[in-house]
């Protein structure tokens, strides 16, 4: 397995994409410091950025590295070697080297701009901690998209659908029932619906640090007891490695019984 | 000119004369372990009109002590009077009171009765300065008094419940009060005014208080200036009042479930100008106000900058400046002749093609997110959800559900900072 994740991820770190991808990140962290000075302000405009666009580049991008290594993956099944190491050594190249992408794109720039010995340290690495969960999440829900469709179409067209709900329809669901069952005490539902969403728990996280004042109001107390103590904090991230650990075990399952 | 002469002789003799009755008649009285006086009682009962009282260091047990003439108390260092919790300490009963670097501690608490370290009672010109109250239940009460000064004090106490607690300085009934540079932590209300007018509360700290940090009830004419509140339930509270003057207090921190930096009900012809307020969970609610001028504050980093309910007339906010707040205004009701002119908005996206420093296109400050959010407080769990900046986007684009002419029509392009 590590051979085949050491030879996917140098693949993959040579590759067009990951080099297109850790550019953007750079540009975009050393615009946004440029333009406005103040790391804690660019961390916000970051969260929006990481948490719409990196789950959506992760499934693109998972989607397209195993369709376009179909031959390859056929080539080592002919082999004497475990099915799910060629898989997982896959998927674990491919998220690897997205997060690497990640950390260092949006940590080159803020560390020369001094994130170390500012206050938002913490903010910045829940960030690129969430980040990074994201990847590992959308990276293994789009090669159980890819697996279960023999259909390149059709699977571009089921991920970008799953994007789409996770990221705006899922919102749009849950603010609808929270609104139509206004007259019932909804906070426990909030809580729930949100919890259940890897975006939305990303969100979360990262509103708890920055946006404090308003969430600490009427309702928001609710959710900052929560998540704010130690507790919550842990099983958030717990829920989020639950959200890597299902995709990954179906990878293994499907990859166990597929014929190719 | 022999005249003029004689006439600067007669008032120098006559200077003179007056002179000599004050020097001989104020008496300096002592009170110590080893003085003549060793309770602070005796030293009052002995002193007459006019004398003056220092007490030098010492722990003086002393309740229900009162001053029916007019004295100066001045404490030395570590002159502390302790009212073993047993209702009021000190009871000034006459004008020209002074009352200077003392120590007050355990106040008696009660359900009925507002102990207090210092009571004054229909009392003119007196001054209480440099104090410091630990432990108290009320810290300075005036009742009924005017053309007081209270300065420099620093009151503490450790109010855990706003039924069995009390104010820092609590006045009721009362004119022309200064009341200047006192630190007031962990209380009830920092400063209690009920029915007061004419007075002015400046440089004033007041952090950590249960309930507010300085609270108006029926008091007219008053102004508050450079206060700093910080971390209380309330930064402040303005019911009832009319005539208030707010200028360059800094509002901060004010967290919780139902906080704010400065609250105002039924409130009429106020100037708000030049605070800061930063980091409030709501900058200021507003409720049934009336002729109100918001001018030059900063709303900083609150949850929601200005939270408007109902019945509201002739409210201007004009050259304010709304940064990075969650939201900047939410509005319940009727848009009535309330104006957002001139102010900057951190959230504008607006261009500048004249440019004259005011955006050419007009800027709506209430999102309809905040309106959402208004109504189903449970929803604000979406906030920054790429789907809630979708409908906001097209509620920008065409309104339905949030006051169409809730608009600032000249918006600024940069900060708005005064001249001066």
């Amino acid at each position: 397995m590590l051979k085949i994740l050491k030879y996917s991820f140098y693949d993959l770190v040579r590759s067009r994409w990951s080099l297109i991808y850790f550019a953007f990140y750079i540009t975009l962290g050393f615009v946004l410091l440029f333009l406005n000075n103040d790391i804690s302000k660019s961390v916000i405009t970051l969260m929006n950025i990481i948490i719409v666009l990196t789950p959506l580049i992760a499934t693109l991008l998972g989607i397209m590295y195993y369709y376009n290594s179909r031959e390859f993956i056929e080539l080592l099944l002919a082999h004497p070697m475990k099915r799910s190491a060629i898989f997982i050594g896959q998927y674990l190249g491919l998220s690897i080297s997205l997060s690497i992408s990640l950390i260092l794109g949006l940590g080159i720039p803020f560390l020369i701009y001094g994130v170390l010995i500012s206050t938002v340290i913490f903010d910045f690495l829940t960030l690129i901690l969430v980040g990074t969960f994201l990847n590992f999440i959308f990276v293994a829900l789009a090669y159980n998209i890819a697996l279960s469709n023999e259909n390149k179409i059709k699977g571009f067209g089921y991920a970008i659908l799953l994007w789409l709900f996770l990221a705006v329809i899922y919102d749009g669901l849950l603010l609808t029932l929270l609104v139509v069952f206004d007259d019932y005490p909804l906070e426990k539902t909030a809580l729930m619906g949100s919890v259940l969403n890897p975006i939305d728990l990303s969100r979360i996280l990262i509103l708890l640090k920055l946006d404090i004042s308003a969430l600490m109001g009427y309702t928001g107390a609710i959710f900052k007891n929560f998540f704010g103590n130690s507790m919550g904090m842990l099983m958030a991230f717990a829920i989020l490695l639950v959200w890597v650990v299902l995709p990954v075990g179906r990878i293994v399952q499907i990859a166990k019984r597929k014929d190719f | 000119m022999s005249l003029n002469f004689k006439h600067c002789v007669t008032v120098a003799i006559i200077l003179l004369l007056l002179w000599s009755v004050v020097v001989t008649n104020a008496k300096t009285i002592d009170v110590c372990k080893l003085c003549d006086h060793t309770t602070i009682r005796s030293g009052v009962e002995f002193a007459s009109s006019g004398d003056t009282i220092t007490i030098h260091q010492g722990v003086y047990k002393e309740n229900e002590l009162i001053i029916n003439k007019p004295l100066t108390l001045i404490g030395k260092k570590e002159s502390i009077l302790d009212g073993e919790k047993k209702g009021n300490i000190l009871l000034i009963d006459a004008n020209y009171v002074n009352i200077m670097g003392l120590t007050f501690i355990n106040v008696g608490s009660s359900y009925t009765e507002d102990f207090a370290a210092i009571k004054l009672r229909k009392t003119k010109y007196c001054r209480i300065e440099n104090n410091f109250l630990d432990n108290v239940f009320f810290g300075i009460v005036l009742e009924k008094s005017r053309q007081a000064l209270i300065k420099g004090n620093q009151i503490k106490s450790n109010a855990k419940d706003e039924f069995n607690s009390g104010n820092g300085i609590h006045l009721w009934y009362c004119q022309n009060i200064t009341i200047d540079s006192n630190a007031l932590y962990n209380l009830r209300d920092g400063i209690y005014l009920e029915f007061v007018d004419s007075s002015t509360i400046t440089r004033n700290i007041s952090k950590n208080n249960l309930r507010y940090g300085l609270h108006f009830m029926f008091s007219n004419y008053d102004v508050y200036s450079n206060n700093l509140f910080q971390n209380n339930g309330a930064g402040v509270a303005v019911m009832f009042s009319k005539h208030i003057q707010m200028f360059q207090n800094t509002f901060t921190k004010n967290w919780g479930v139902a906080s704010y930096g400065l609250l105002l009900k039924e409130i009429n012809d106020a100037e708000i100008s030049h605070n800061v307020f930063e980091e409030n969970t709501i900058g200021i609610n507003v409720e049934g106000t009336n002729r109100i001028n918001y001018f030059a504050n900063d709303f900083k980093s609150n949850g929601w900058a200005v939270k408007i309910h109902g019945g509201c007339y002739l409210n201007n906010f004009k050259q304010n400046n709304f940064l990075y707040n969650t939201f900047d205004i939410s509005y319940n009701g009727k848009m009535n002749d309330n104006t957002f002119d001139n102010n900057y908005w951190s959230n504008y996206t607006g261009y500048d093609l004249n440019k004259d420093q005011i955006g050419d296109v007009p800027f709506r400050p209430v999102k309809l997110f905040s309106y959402v959010v208004n109504k189903t407080p449970e929803t604000i769990i979406l906030l920054r959800s790429l789907f809630i900046d979708l409908i906001n986007v097209s509620e920008k684009v065409s309104p339905i559900f949030t006051p169409d002419n809730l608009i600032d029509n000249q918006p600024l392009m940069n900060i708005y900072r005064d001249k001066n």
